[in-house]
């Protein structure tokens, strides 16, 4: 994902090394980088601060890159869904689809210097960071080449290089941890923020009313974004939740909330908490999104809302339409050139699916290592025969 | 996170017992007259558990994650249409508030059955169990207490669910004096300890095989029956070794137990059902008549509870063992994503220490 090249040049080098270059061919459309000034959707609401302006700067090569970003994260999620039901994937596996503008358009704001980290719903942000379509493919295959090599599986992706902390599957655990990124990032004066996000089901944890007191308490560089999908698991937000608008429930905490689908409106809204966050301490980001899938592979996502619902937000307020349409209103491209990015993107995601399954399984030693460090913890080692033929007995398997 | 496993992954066919509908050898403890029983899977007949839980006792609340729609595993299926919203209700996702929340409706003499949507889940409201319901009653000079609580959580292995959806946490609770901790094996037995758990007067922990809960089918008796707990089942006679487990791991040890038993081992296989506290009894006895011991359980091996079992025994019956008690548990790791069938005590596994104990 070549998503680091948008917010400056200068920044983040070291991060597109690893990208296939094909990511980063500048078609003849996407390199115009003259300002252009679009409105965000819908105003910002605010709690506790003075909401952003609504007219975002971009270009139309950033314009372009959101819409292929997107489209191959889109593409991706797909793909695995596939993957799921032909059951090569192996542990859970919780699909982004449909929020694709929240991880894009925080991109957009932000470095690589600033961290992230997020719950299970991680695919997408990790290839936000710069992770690579074979990194994915092959962690959900629980293969050697993945980005947690093969140990960790859908739910915990991990980079980082690109201070990408995870990848976290128990719901609200990651954002007390985020506090404590944004410490060490304020000590160390790094002027940097961590984005702590999380969802609506899990703003209802005690520990993320800790980690606010905490973080506010110490003036951290904290932004805790919430990504209110509307559903936590089968539970609708407002059977839940006494008070839906998550963005205040900071109390002493600004807010704000923010169009989700909309990725300028988050870009927008990310460089403002960030400056924020440097400044002041934590904030808030409600982000109004929506998951087109289930919660995970084995929630159909269909009886708890309408399929109605479901459709009406994809003809709407989708995030990919609403690129495309600003980039057809724009002139920017042609429907053409965009169907084939579309095509493009899908061909990366077969080359890197075909790729993925080449990779080796880990070696069986693996179930050992990394559960202390070596020399300082108790030694895991194949002691008994239970052992040993247990890794006989995997062998069958694997060669059967 | 994650809903209904519908997809048991390839190690199905290692027990057979359970997919093929075959039942443990003994039965249960209602054999005087033959009430009617149907063929019901394990969720079923939690299901019929909590039906008659609430049907019994107008004071009995079932709630948790995702509860009034049946659960992500479908245990609660139509109990909020039958017994209403009021009493049997969903719940935000925050698990040290619903069990709070348990414990504080128990304490007011009503029995509170709180669901946590998996056990790798129920660590956020450690705190509740551990320092407020387990003690509530000691501290309080038995002037309160939390007997009415039930806390139901799956619990174990199902084949791919990886590091937080196939832990066995039940040795944490093992180490607190006041918590009860129950696994059952099969639907029947689901159904009667449950009920038992439910009733009891004090704060019971009750593990579910989630790897069993569509796969054990047997047949289960449609009234309302308890099964005691702190009482273990001899469930298979011998007198070569005693192999004592719970829950999912028991259909795994008695498939091991049938290919000793080709090779002339005669195993005797013991369910402790309930944890803590345990039927000492009942395994020192079958010691006694076999001289060796082996515990096998899908938690890590180191901790877990087949070591107080191990200590238990080696102190009541040190003179008698023939062989060094022998552990056929989890590895000391995570729970792993790929590699589940290194780290289960898979029935090759348990076989192979089988003999190992009896050629001591």
């Amino acid at each position: 994902m070549a998503l680091s090249h948008l917010s400056s040049s200068s920044r983040s080098s070291t991060l597109l090394k690893p990208l296939t270059t094909s990511y980063l061919l500048r078609r003849p459309i996407s390199t115009d980088s003259t300002p252009l000034t679009i409105e965000t959707s819908v105003p910002f609401t605010s709690h506790q601060c003075e909401a952003p302006s609504r007219a975002v700067e971009t270009s139309s090569k950033e314009l372009l890159s959101f819409f292929r970003d997107m489209a191959l994260m889109r593409r991706m999620e797909i793909a695995a869904d596939s993957l799921y039901k032909a059951k090569l994937v192996r542990g859970f596996c919780h699909l982004y689809d449909g929020q694709e503008a929240v991880c894009i358009g925080m991109e957009a704001a932000i470095t690589k210097k600033d961290a992230i980290i997020t719950a299970y719903r991680d695919h997408c942000t990790f290839l936000g960071r710069g992770g690579t379509l074979l990194q994915v493919f092959s962690e959900l295959m629980g293969r050697k080449d993945g980005c947690s090599k093969g140990k960790g599986g859908s739910m915990h992706f991990y980079k980082k290089d690109a201070n990408f902390y995870g990848g976290h599957g128990i719901v609200g655990a990651q954002v007390p941890l985020g506090c404590g990124l944004a410490f060490a990032q304020k000590y160390s004066k790094d002027e940097a923020v961590t984005f702590a996000l999380y969802g609506d089901g899990a703003a209802n944890q005690g520990q993320l009313f800790e980690a606010l007191n905490i973080s506010a308490l110490w003036d951290l560089p904290a932004i805790l974004v919430c990504e209110n999908n509307h559903y936590g698991m089968g539970t609708a937000e407002w059977r839940a939740a006494k008070s839906p608008s998550y963005y205040k429930r900071g109390d002493y905490v600004p807010g704000l909330k923010v169009d989700g689908m909309d990725a300028l409106a988050v870009k927008q809204a990310c460089k403002f908490a960030k400056e924020h966050a440097l400044k002041n301490g934590p904030i808030i980001l409600e982000m109004d999104t929506y998951r087109y899938h289930g919660h995970s592979m084995s929630d159909p996502g269909s009886t708890y809302r309408t399929r109605d619902e479901i459709t009406g937000v994809r003809q709407e307020r989708d995030p990919i339409e609403r690129i495309r349409k600003l980039i057809l209103s724009h002139d920017l491209a042609t429907e053409k050139e965009l169907k084939d990015i579309e095509k493009e993107m899908r061909k990366q995601v077969d080359d890197a699916i075909a790729q993925a399954k080449e990779s080796p399984m880990p070696d069986p030693s693996e179930l050992f290592s990394n559960v202390y460090v070596k020399g300082y913890g108790v030694e895991v080692i194949i002691l008994s025969s239970y052992q040993l033929i247990s890794i006989l007995f995997f062998h069958d398997i694997c060669y059967h | 996170m994650a809903t209904g496993l519908t997809r048991f992954g390839r190690r199905m066919r290692w027990v057979p017992s359970v997919c093929n509908g075959r039942q443990f050898s003994t039965s249960f403890c209602d054999k005087d007259h033959n009430p009617p029983a149907k063929s019901f899977n394990l969720y079923t007949a939690i299901n019929q558990a909590l039906h008659i839980a609430l049907e019994t006792d107008s004071r009995a609340y079932v709630f948790g994650e995702d509860v009034g729609f049946g659960g992500v595993f479908r245990c609660t299926t139509g109990l909020a249409d039958r017994f209403g919203k009021t009493r049997v209700f969903n719940t935000p996702l925050c698990e040290q508030g619903i069990v709070g929340f348990a414990i504080g409706l128990a304490a007011m003499g009503n029995r509170a059955i709180a669901e946590i949507q998996f056990a790798d889940y129920i660590f956020p409201a450690f705190d509740q169990l551990v320092n407020e319901a387990a003690k509530f009653r000691y501290r309080s000079g038995n002037q309160f207490n939390c007997g009415g609580l039930t806390v139901r959580a799956p619990y174990g292995a199902v084949g791919h669910g990886a590091l937080y959806h196939s832990q066995s946490p039940e040795a944490f609770f093992c180490h607190v004096p006041g918590l009860k901790v129950v696994i059952p094996r099969s639907p029947r037995e689901a159904k009667g300890l449950l009920l038992s758990s439910i009733r009891d007067p004090n704060p019971v922990v009750f593990f579910e095989p989630k790897w069993l809960y569509r796969l054990s089918v047997e047949e289960v008796p449609e009234h309302d029956y308890m099964l005691p707990l702190s009482e273990a089942q001899v469930i298979r006679e011998g007198s070569d070794i005693t192999l004592v487990g719970w829950g999912a791991q028991l259909s795994i040890i008695e498939q091991a137990c049938i290919d000793a038993e080709k090779e002339g081992i005669s195993c005797e296989l013991i369910d402790l059902k309930t944890l803590i506290p345990w039927d000492k009894e009942t395994v020192e006895a079958s010691v006694r008549k076999t001289g060796r011991l082996l515990i096998s359980h899908e938690a890590p091996v180191t901790g877990g509870f087949g070591a107080e079992i191990a200590a238990s025994i080696v102190e009541r019956c040190f003179l008698r063992l023939e062989a060094p008690v022998a552990r056929v548990c989890g590895l000391d790791t995570p729970f792993p994503l790929v590699f589940e069938p290194l780290y289960m005590p898979t029935k090759n596994k348990v076989l192979d220490s089988i003999k190992s104990t009896v050629n001591y």
